[in-house]
């Protein structure tokens, strides 16, 4: 079936079969390979892009659920070749290793951060606690969520 | 200096192995084993074969060459023939146009199967029938070392059981293989070492080694679990069989059956020492189950028997050690590599034996510790540098945050999450461990590292190495260097690959840094020599040793020459816990942590291991462990095998002791395992004291503790 949708902002559509979950539309059909396929099964959220604003796993989405919907995606974030200042501190404060979870917590982080622009310790371990991070220990990924609400 | 790599893998640019495409590209997909032992008595393939858009499926009739490889022993068939010994092993392979296809065509395939009843318990594997020529016993080390029978003032013993726990790295295996056209092949793929890779896929190609073309894909995590093969050899198979590029993406599923585990343990031990405290003798037998295949595992066994002791300087020991063949899920290289496993029995043994002598824990650890000039249970001397009693004095002085109020957020309580209690039933507990192990490989490994610098009479310069960046940071090591040494920032690093360089090594054993260091460092001195020399363009590769090594002898454990292991570092950790008895849940509060580091050439970096290895320590300790019934994997996903998530994870204080190692380039030891090593045991030492519980198995289920909490 082919659907229509808006993704980053541009108009798009994609050809799927019926099962096909939006994060395999995403990667596989529209070219977009920064969400990441980590379990495909709700668990991880490396997966994660903002469904009509609201934080999605997109590997539990069928892509033709997203039919004439807005997706934004990782790659949606840095404005003319600006980094979002939540992928920015992401880099300065040492979040990154292997970066595989990182575009799914750079998208949970931006989620968070439009719904609570100064939030507490345990809200930012709370709203994270779906994003799967193995390198990390989550430390330095708490800095940046920090460092960028100071910059928001 | 910021991550190199840190920009594009915020922005999604970052392309990791399965993010791959190609023209033409068609969908490999793995049929496997749902026996963990079955005599194979025919495969039919006929009915995958009519798929729709199948283009090939292929079986161990198709392996071109040697039908079998192994890190160590080439005993792990390509494809399964004559028999399967794990749930989960390759048996075919499908390729398709859409990767739903192949994975529907690759459950068309028809497996007879005899079932075989399975080896799963290690201690009856040497008596069972051999599921290898060679038998069931993969290596037995064992180590004498002074007087073994010598007597204590005052004993403790212990029986000690470590789970298998998963490397459970994000990115799955993955990677796209390219046929070249003249009957070589590229193969795009995460991995840890590039040339071993190609050592192992030639022959099984049947193709020499400067066909088959190894290029790093972006790696999603390792840990040890991209040691060994996963796609290489079947992506190949199919693109040559098609002549057509082959990309094969495991799921989570597959990815906990397709590679090696951490060896699941059983350890008996006993430590004898005066009323003073000083341990006289230890006596420890270590079993650990290998699982179908060899892997790295003998390794694994050198490294579990050489520090089964901990950091203390112990004048007789008899270790046994042996490692063996089940059909269980196949071990190897986790993080770690074997002193997981012995660090948590030892220190559990040094606690027990602080409190049978009536000294505090600490200073036990203190009294006992190993220092340069002092003898290894191996006969080795420590030479360089392993400043253990700095490193315990400095995580002991760290101040643990004072108990907090009752009642708080429910988010800071013990499953706080599931908001199940208000805190009444819980204890609070301090422990307190120390662990080391070794850094580079061992046994007279022949280990080296290559590095090639094309250093243009401008100034600029290009630097290939086959380092395999895991996400450990080591692109950022190898700039610093070069740029250090050329004295220039016009430095590029060359795409990793076999093509035009040699050998780096693997990204293992907190090697990499090191070794590519003085790779790197070497190369970028011979070139600036030559460039000055000549004053035209150099091309210049170097190949870095570290000190040689020999293998232990194998009836007595001693060294057969000066050293067995290169060096050593180690680290100290305090952690507090809050228990929740009536529902057996922990919560860690508090990790306070000194890591000897040689020297830190990236501080952040350095950090950010410490603090991302006790992670994966903390997940060993509380909840990860790949569960198996009659050898079958029943907790192969991420709702079902747990990892630490942001609400686990307790802030981690970190102090970096620096003492140079005198033979590393720059004074870096490598910093990625010690914390690993150290933190199931401190973790399981805080939690002992906060229960009054024995607590000898982890990972610790709530029941451990709710349980005989509750009688």
């Amino acid at each position: 079936m082919r659907i229509s949708l808006t993704v980053n902002g541009e108009p798009r559509e994609a050809d799927v079969w019926p099962g096909e979950s939006l994060l395999f539309a995403l990667r596989e059909g529209l070219g977009l390979p920064g969400s990441k396929n980590a379990c495909e099964q709700g668990e991880c959220g490396s997966c994660s892009v903002l469904l009509d604003g609201d934080l999605v796993c997109s590997c539990l989405v069928l892509a033709a659920q997203a039919d004439g919907h807005e997706v934004v995606t990782v790659e949606g974030l840095a404005r003319n070749g600006d980094l979002h200042p939540v992928q920015e501190a992401f880099v300065e404060a040492g979040a990154v290793q292997c970066g595989f979870c990182t575009p799914g917590l750079v998208v949970a982080a931006v989620d968070l951060l439009a719904r609570s622009p100064d939030p507490s310790d345990d809200e930012i371990r709370e709203a994270l606690s779906g994003n799967l991070c193995r390198c990390t220990g989550y430390a330095k990924i708490f800095d940046a969520v920090r460092l960028a609400a100071g910059r928001l | 200096m910021p991550r190199v790599d840190g920009r594009p893998k915020t922005t999604g640019e970052f392309n990791y192995s399965s993010d791959l495409s190609a023209a033409g590209m068609l969908w490999g997909h793995t049929a496997r084993s749902q026996h963990a032992h079955a005599r194979i008595v025919e495969i039919d393939i006929s009915q995958a074969l009519a798929m729709p858009g199948v283009h090939a499926v292929l079986t161990h009739e198709d392996v071109p060459g040697r039908k079998t490889y192994g890190l160590e022993h080439p005993d792990q068939p390509v494809l399964a023939f004559e028999r399967v010994r794990y749930f989960g092993e390759a048996v075919a392979l499908v390729a398709a146009e859409h990767p739903e296809q192949a994975r529907r065509a690759a459950e068309k395939i028809r497996v007879e199967y005899e079932p075989l009843p399975p080896i799963t318990d290690p201690e009856r594997a040497e008596a069972a029938d051999p599921l290898h020529p060679g038998g069931n016993l993969l290596r037995r080390l064992t180590i004498r070392h002074g007087d073994p029978d010598a007597p204590g003032d005052v004993t403790v013993s212990g029986f000690y059981e470590v789970g298998s726990q998963d490397q459970a790295f994000l990115g799955p295996e993955s990677g796209l293989a390219v046929p070249d056209g003249e009957g070589g092949i590229d193969i795009y793929v995460a991995t840890q070492w590039l040339h071993v890779d190609r050592e192992q896929v030639a022959p099984c190609l049947d193709l020499p080694e400067d066909q088959v073309r190894i290029h790093l894909a972006g790696v999603g995590g390792a840990f040890g679990g991209r040691e060994d093969l996963s796609m290489q050899i079947h992506g190949a198979m199919l693109a040559l069989q098609t002549g057509r590029p082959v990309k094969i993406v495991y799921n989570r599923q597959e990815s906990f059956v397709g590679h090696i585990h951490r060896h699941p343990a059983r350890i008996w031990a006993e430590h004898r020492a005066t009323r003073a405290g000083e341990v006289v003798c230890v006596r420890m037998r270590i079993l650990l189950d290998g699982g179908a295949y060899a892997s790295s595992s003998t390794a694994v066994v050198s490294n579990a028997a050489s520090f089964a002791c901990g950091p203390y300087k112990i004048d007789n020991a008899l270790i046994d050690c042996a490692g063996v063949y089940t059909n269980n899920p196949p071990c190897g290289a986790m993080r770690g590599f074997g002193a997981v496993q012995t660090c948590f029995a030892a220190e559990a043994q040094m606690d027990k034996l602080a409190a049978a002598l009536g000294i505090d824990p600490v200073e036990l650890r203190l009294l006992n510790a190993l220092a340069p000039g002092d003898t290894l249970p191996t006969g080795q001397v420590i030479e360089g540098s392993l400043p253990v009693a700095e490193t315990i004095r400095r995580a002991a002085a760290m101040t643990p945050p004072q108990p907090e109020e009752l009642p708080r957020d429910p988010i800071r309580l013990p499953g706080g999450a599931g908001n199940v209690t208000r805190g009444e039933g819980i204890r609070r507990g301090v422990g307190f461990a120390v662990g080391f192990k070794n850094i580079c490989y061992s046994e007279g490994f022949d280990d080296y590292c290559a590095a090639r610098v094309e250093l243009s009479a401008k100034g600029s310069a290009v630097v290939h190495c086959a380092a395999a960046e895991v996400g450990q940071g080591v692109t950022n090591v190898i700039l610093q260097v070069a740029r250090t040494e050329l004295g220039t920032r016009e430095v590029r690093l060359a795409p990793t690959t076999t093509a035009t360089v040699g050998s780096a090594g693997s990204a293992s054993a907190s090697r990499m840094t090191w070794m590519a260091a003085g790779a790197v460092r070497d190369a970028c001195r011979a070139a600036k020599e030559e460039l000055e020399r000549t004053g035209s363009d150099v091309d210049i590769e170097r190949i870095y040793r570290h000190a040689r090594t020999t293998p232990l002898d194998p009836e007595t454990g001693q060294l057969t020459g000066e050293r067995a292991h290169v060096a050593f570092a180690c680290a100290a950790m305090r952690v507090v816990v809050e228990v929740d008895i009536e529902l057996g849940l922990t919560r860690v509060v508090w990790v306070g942590t000194a890591q000897d580091v040689g020297k830190a050439i990236n501080p952040e970096a350095v950090h950010g291991q410490i603090e991302g290895g006790t992670a994966q320590g903390l997940g060993l300790a509380l909840m990860e462990e790949i569960q198996t019934r009659d050898g079958l994997i029943t907790n192969a996903s991420f709702t079902d095998y747990l990892i630490p998530t942001a609400l686990d994870m307790p802030p981690v204080v970190s102090e970096l002791v620096e003492d140079p190692e005198p033979d590393a380039p720059y004074g870096a030891k490598g910093v990625g395992e010690p914390p690993t090593v150290v933190s199931t045991a401190a973790i399981l030492s805080a939690l002992r004291d906060a229960t009054g519980l024995e607590l000898n198995r982890v990972p610790v289920r709530p029941d451990d503790i709710a349980l005989p909490a509750g009688d």
